[in-house]
């Protein structure tokens, strides 16, 4: 029983959840970050941290489309990935770009509204990073779901960051906002429909 | 050859010298010794020699041709900052010519050429600070935006100058799409216009301007925000209302008509307060903005009983 819930692509998926260090890694390599390196490495992380938000996102809506459980082995790691990229994506912001000179720091993340909302959705994936232990989903029993379901709003504090760092062209925030709206939606669709079966029961019996 | 690979400049025919080759042989295919001479009097004109330093030139590190020529917000040719470099070489700009029209004597349509014998070329070399917090310093080539000015006679009711863009969606990719409201439509106020420092550029590093820089004609304000000095001028026109900007139109909290480089007034978007100097490398810590971009002591009277915060 417990061994056949042991995902067995995982290191494999693990090798290829490090692409975005490696591509980075080639980038720099070939001297091909362009004019403004600081910024193209800050939003390679900031990009891959949201790639990895609609992967973990999707893995739900996989399982009950394709009724494959498996796919839910290797939510964690995908989850946790997002926070890896997300931590990357701030340290750089923090140390390289502001070199840690804080009260700016300050400055940037109250006076500007894409800062603060993306500072938010990365302090709200800490407490999701250390509840995702197996021994912390024993500890919080029921409550570890309604925790995790912070997710959705760390989605949506993403999108609106990318939103509103955006200059002009919306295009690319319009691209992730559509997955994750499509991925939100779908959990609505089946929590309703779930509801609606739950009622047919009860009005049954 | 592929269009993408950055080319050392050295490697590259000079820009004038390519024409009057192109030129020469057309002529004489066509067997017309007169348009060969006219034309290689033509391409005379265009190379960038003679040209003057200026007094208002600053002694700081240029930043490199290769960074100012594939780091260009230009959106006539895309959005992404390596667009320009990469589609720009399509726009045709010879021939070309620059209508100058309003509140003047007379109206005239000018050359390239028409133009910048109008005064002796200079080159300049200034900061220049982009809205989104990075700077650069550019040794642009070009003649002060006031000769032409004062070559057109403007009358008693020429209070703004309005400079438009071209506007030519076959070549200009990005105009495909309505990102702005084209064509790109900028504007000054007449004491800013006639400013000693506004200069209308032709040239970057002693060579004809590439084209992902605004070439063949841009205006170049270093005091403002980078939007302000538009690219590709077709059109000047000396107006007695504010003319509304597409930039303004684009985003009005965001964007005001004057848009003067300046720490203390915050974009909602972007601290204004520090800028990333571009070609300094990873390890270098962001500088603090200045007032006027450097130039509060040339430019501070013209906005002296001005608020600033709500003239932005």
């Amino acid at each position: 029983m417990t061994k056949s819930l042991r995902p067995p692509l995982k290191p494999i998926i693990f090798l290829v959840c490090l692409w975005p260090l490696f591509s980075i890694g080639y980038t720099i390599y070939n001297d091909n970050l362009g004019a403004n390196p600081i910024e193209y490495i800050e939003k390679h992380f900031g990009l891959w941290a949201l790639i990895f938000l609609c992967l973990t996102l999707s893995l739900t809506p996989l399982k009950r489309l394709t009724q494959f459980g498996q796919w839910i082995l290797y939510r964690r790691m995908l989850g946790l990935f997002v926070f890896f990229y997300a931590s990357i994506h701030l340290l750089i912001y923090l140390g390289l770009d502001y070199q840690f000179a804080w009260t700016d720091i300050q400055d940037d993340i109250l006076k500007h509204k894409y800062v603060l909302v993306g500072f938010l959705a990365w302090l709200l994936l800490i407490p999701l990073a250390f509840t995702s232990t197996n021994t912390m989903i024993k500890k919080l029993k029921k409550r570890w779901k309604s925790l995790h379901q912070l997710i959705y709003l760390v989605a949506i504090l993403a999108i609106l960051h990318f939103f509103w760092l955006v200059k002009k062209d919306l295009t690319e925030p319009i691209i992730y906002g559509s997955i994750l709206a499509t991925l939100l939606l779908i959990r609505v669709y089946y929590f309703a429909k779930n509801k609606q079966s739950k009622n047919k029961k009860n009005n049954e019996n | 050859m592929s269009f993408k690979n950055p080319i050392r400049p050295s490697e590259i025919t000079p820009e004038h010298i390519y024409n009057d080759r192109r030129k020469f042989l057309k002529s004489i295919a066509i067997g017309l010794g007169a348009t060969a001479l006219s034309s290689m009097a033509f391409a005379k004109v265009r190379s960038l020699d003679n040209i003057v330093d200026s007094d208002l030139s600053i002694g700081d590190k240029k930043t490199s041709f290769k960074d100012i020529t594939t780091y260009n917000n230009y959106y006539e040719f895309g959005t992404k900052k390596t667009d320009p470099s990469e589609y720009a070489d399509k726009l045709t700009t010879d021939p070309w010519s620059v209508s100058i029209d309003g509140a003047v004597k007379k109206n005239k349509v000018l050359s390239i050429d028409e133009i910048i014998k109008l005064s002796s070329l200079e080159e300049r070399i200034y900061r220049l600070r982009c809205v989104e917090g990075w700077s650069m310093v550019i040794p642009w080539v070009g003649i002060p935006l006031r000769s032409l000015l004062k070559h057109v006679s403007p009358t008693n009711n020429a209070k703004f100058v309005k400079f438009t863009t071209l506007n030519r969606p076959s070549e200009m990719i990005g105009q495909r799409y309505k990102v702005l409201d084209w064509p790109y439509v900028e504007g000054l106020r007449m004491d800013e216009a006639m400013h000693p420092l506004t200069i209308l550029a032709v040239g970057l590093y002693g060579k004809v301007l590439p084209n992902q820089n605004g070439a063949p004609i841009r205006l170049v304000v270093p005091w403002k925000y980078g939007f302000k000095s538009t690219k590709a001028i077709t059109k000047i026109s000396l107006v007695e209302k504010m003319p509304k900007t597409s930039w303004m139109k684009a985003g009005p909290t965001e964007y005001g008509f004057y848009a003067n480089v300046n720490p203390k007034v915050d974009h909602p978007r972007w601290t204004q307060a520090t800028e990333r100097e571009i070609g300094k490398g990873l390890f270098a810590p962001r500088v603090k903005t200045k007032m006027f971009n450097g130039y509060e002591k040339e430019v501070g009277y013209m906005y002296k009983n001005m608020d600033l915060k709500k003239y932005f």
